[in-house]
């Protein structure tokens, strides 16, 4: 298991190495500055600016000199934030993220397992389809219709509900959890049921059931362990996809999270920023992604069998 | 378990309705002014940063040397209680305030701003609004780095009450750009504590460390989430304050924002959807507020590429829009049709209107030019950043060629940032593009077209009209003849038609009726000093 680990950390270092030199020169390749602005910038500011920045360096030891600071855990000034650090925005934003992609996952579990194993006992009846037909239009409807939608009932017609914010006042959170985990429990949903579906046709399933065991054992004891586990090796993944994806959300709901921040550094070209947030949800996507491996093999015998040998 | 869920969902919802005051009804009773700002502010630091939302926080925190009366924008002290200029308009002498303070309590001196303008000014800051200063002496061969004797500059401070200012020629809205953030002081002990003076990235702008001389003071700066500002108790002004404080929040997608007021957390929209105009307008005592703004909406037009190189071609693009109908059908209403590039009444001056909608003599022009009904028309594209509304006015526009004129125009979106560099770089033919005035004054929209001028764009030039903007119209003797001659200038370059003006922006907000003290004005203009929040708004309504 340990040699498991450490091979995959190591594995995880070209990737990240690329994914930074990828995007550096990628985002010096696209058209446009940090400094062009609507009104003419005279040429000395921009020189003075250029120079603040190191811009004015030659590209590949810019590149040496970036590596250098994110070896030292720095990912340099902001460049449409001056007086800010990149490390500074993303301590900011992470936590709101973090939680709100915490609530979402929630929500996607709950809501979606619970749909696709009740799909499962009875496939192709009415129990089956009205859960999953449900589940067809949660992937389908995206979070920029379904988040107005919910605000325009519970938030203004109802007035149940804050329309905007995040941790401001009581009960602001609902929404947009539900927002962002709801395309995630569609897949959950499908997940859980194709994985149930397998496990409830296997011998061990027929045999808990020769014993006698009802059906609600049946299914709680024995199948939902392995009908579960494509939910719990998609779940870092989508974790992982909830942290970088969620500017959608963000944005509707004013959430003051990392994801209006990571798609504006792209717009502004905040070279910067830019980096520092691909390179660190990369690095978390490539953590999420272990742990889900790790989480997986933990609650497969044949899995954790394998890695035995080993 | 799922019933505990059960329970905490709804403890969640009864939580949400059982805390019922809104912001709106809890500000009034405190006095607390919840606006909507647009978006998080760059920064704080008056010299490095620019943009609409860093303009309205800088000047609640800060107080420039005159203010702008929001009702009629004149100049009003502000840092300096009086000033005084010279016969042949080239001196300024402003006595500064005895009474202006700093946040921490100590005075605010005439070398201060000295201080400040060396700061704005130094090629080494970076200052994008450097050139705001330039009217004075030698100014711009300091910021150019042409000039490293700041003592040759003419800013002078013979002691702590005064402030002497040499400039180049009369400039009649030197006093108005004094209410420009690029102009304000900063407390120099606080910049040299945090950083070197010229330092871009400094720690000083933050709550703990800020000192400022404004109405407001920050109390709570919460990224991208709101900031908070108290009443300063050591501004000279204080008494006439009457707001205890003011939110800003960044509230960068309009439609949430919108939604906002809707259910009472802001006071202040910053603007509102297009399509929720016709709604807000059908209403009794509707809280859109909607006037006209020192911004002009235009295409530039590359005058070095065919087809278009031809000004009867460029003539034939501007008559076939009929600006009416486009403001009436695609824009809701929302602006006012333009036909030259100094929008109307500024500070009592009108452009020229040089044509109207003619789809005859359209016609007319594009047949002269060689393309008679469009035959041989050899394409045309047209560039805007991406944007819903701008998309919208491109594919009306595109209509409107093909029907009048019977010429088929590419329209082609592009990224914000491509789409700057497309206009920087002239490779365009038209483009889109909008000009929102720093100073209410023609200049400010005139010396665009210099020749060679940065945000000239269009590859307009006429040595003329240089002479004209530069030389001619700061030596008029009076306004009359200062506008008659800007009037002039403004013909000469309507008849060359570099742009095709398509409106006149206006300033659109959602305003609670509790808020007063808060009137439009051209430049949209926000002076904290003058707002207050009646609480009892509704009694006084239902007493009617």
């Amino acid at each position: 298991m340990w040699r498991f680990i450490g091979y995959r950390l190591l594995q995880a270092i070209p990737v990240i190495l690329a994914v930074i030199t990828v995007t550096f020169f990628l985002v010096r390749i696209a058209p446009g500055g940090p400094f062009d602005s609507e009104k003419a910038v005279m040429p000395e500011v921009k020189a003075a600016l250029e120079a603040q920045y190191r811009l004015d360096q030659p590209l590949f030891s810019q590149y040496t000199a970036y590596l250098g600071d994110l070896a030292r855990g720095e990912f340099g000034p902001s460049f449409k934030y001056p007086g800010r650090s990149v490390n500074e925005l993303i301590g900011a934003g992470l936590p709101v993220t973090a939680e709100l992609g915490f609530y979402a996952l929630l929500v996607a579990v709950v809501i979606g397992g619970l749909a696709g194993v009740i799909a499962s006992l009875k496939p192709n009846t009415a129990q089956d389809y009205i859960p999953m037909t449900a589940a067809m239009i949660g992937i389908c409807m995206p979070s920029f219709l379904l988040g107005p939608l919910l605000v325009l009932v519970f938030g203004i017609h109802l007035d149940w509900l804050p329309v905007s914010g995040w941790g401001d006042i009581p009960g602001d959170k609902l929404l947009p959890s539900i927002t962002l985990g709801s395309a995630y429990a569609a897949y959950i949903a499908r997940l859980s049921r194709a994985g149930m579906l397998e496990v409830m046709s296997q011998d061990y399933i027929r045999t808990a059931r020769a014993k006698g065991l009802p059906e609600w054992q049946v299914v709680t004891r024995h199948a939902l362990r392995g009908g579960l586990i494509p939910v719990v090796a998609f779940l870092g993944p989508a974790f992982a996809g909830l942290l970088a994806g969620s500017f959608v959300v963000e944005t509707i709901f004013q959430i003051p999270g990392l994801g209006r921040f990571y798609v504006q550094a792209a717009f502004n070209r905040d070279y910067t920023m830019i980096l520092g947030t691909t390179v660190f949800l990369s690095t978390l996507i490539v953590l999420f992604n272990l742990l889900s491996d790790i989480l997986a093999a933990w609650m497969n015998p044949r899995l954790r069998a394998q890695f035995g040998e080993q | 378990m799922i019933r505990n869920l059960a329970t905490v969902v709804l403890a969640l919802l009864l939580a949400a309705c059982g805390g019922g005051e809104s912001n709106v009804v809890q500000g009034n009773r405190e006095g607390i002014l919840h606006y909507g700002n647009g978006s998080e502010p760059q920064g704080l630091d008056p010299h490095v940063v620019t943009g609409v939302p860093e303009n309205k926080l800088i000047r609640a925190l800060f107080e420039g040397l005159a203010v702008k009366n929001p009702y009629t924008l004149e100049p009003e002290p502000g840092v300096a209680e009086s000033w005084d200029i010279s016969a042949d308009g080239k001196v300024v002498t402003f006595h500064i305030n005895p009474e202006a303070r700093w946040s921490n309590g100590e005075p605010v001196t005439a070398g201060d701003f000295v201080w400040s303008w060396e700061r704005a000014l130094n090629p080494a800051m970076g200052n994008l609004y450097a050139y705001m200063l330039f009217p004075i002496v030698n100014a711009e061969a300091y910021a150019k780095g042409e000039l490293e004797d700041f003592e040759q500059v003419g800013i002078k401070a013979p002691d702590d009450q005064t402030l002497v200012v040499n400039l180049n020629a009369p400039t009649p809205y030197f006093i108005q750009l004094m209410d420009h953030y690029s102009t304000f002081a900063v407390h120099p002990e606080t910049i040299l504590k945090h950083g070197k003076k010229t330092d871009r990235f400094t720690r000083w702008t933050r709550v703990e460390n800020m000192v400022n001389n404004g109405p407001f003071n920050l109390k709570e700066w919460k990224l991208n989430r709101r900031i908070s500002m108290e009443k300063s108790d050591t501004y000279w002004d204080r008494d006439k304050v009457r707001l205890n404080g003011v939110i800003f929040y960044p509230t960068e997608n309009l439609v949430s924002e919108e939604r906002m007021f809707r259910v009472g957390q802001l006071h202040y929209t910053q603007t509102i959807p297009l399509d929720k105009i016709p709604v807000y307008q059908a209403m009794e005592d509707t809280p859109y507020v909607q006037a006209p703004y020192l911004g002009t909406y235009f295409y530039l037009i590359n005058t070095r590429r065919p087809p278009v190189d031809d000004v009867r071609v460029r003539k034939a693009l501007s008559m076939a829009i009929d600006r009416h109908k486009l403001n009436d059908t695609v824009l809701q209403k929302s602006n006012v049709p333009a036909y030259s590039i100094t929008p109307p009444d500024t500070l009592g001056y009108y452009p020229p209107k040089l044509f109207e909608y003619d789809p005859q003599q359209a016609r007319q022009l594009l047949a002269d030019a060689g393309y008679p009904n469009g035959e041989g028309w050899p394409g045309l594209e047209l560039i805007y950043n991406t944007s819903e509304s701008h998309r919208k006015i491109a594919v009306a526009l595109q209509q409107m060629w093909k029907d009048v004129l019977n010429i088929a125009v590419t329209i082609s979106n592009q990224e914000w940032k491509v789409y700057l560099d497309s206009v920087t770089q002239m490779d365009f033919q038209i483009a889109r593009r909008g000009w929102i005035g720093d100073y209410v004054d023609p200049n400010n929209f005139l010396d665009l077209y210099l020749t060679d001028g940065g945000n000239n764009n269009t590859g307009f030039a006429d040595p003329r009209y240089d002479e004209m903007i530069l030389e001619l119209a700061p030596q008029a003797e009076t306004q009359e003849e200062r506008y008659r001659i800007f009037y002039e200038a403004e013909t000469m370059l309507m008849e060359q038609m570099p742009i095709l003006p398509i409106y006149t922006y206006t300033s659109k907000h959602l305003i609670h009726p509790s808020v007063k003290g808060l009137p439009s004005n051209l430049m949209d203009s926000l002076n904290l000093k003058y707002v207050w929040l009646d609480p009892d708004w509704d009694q006084q309504k239902r007493a009617e």
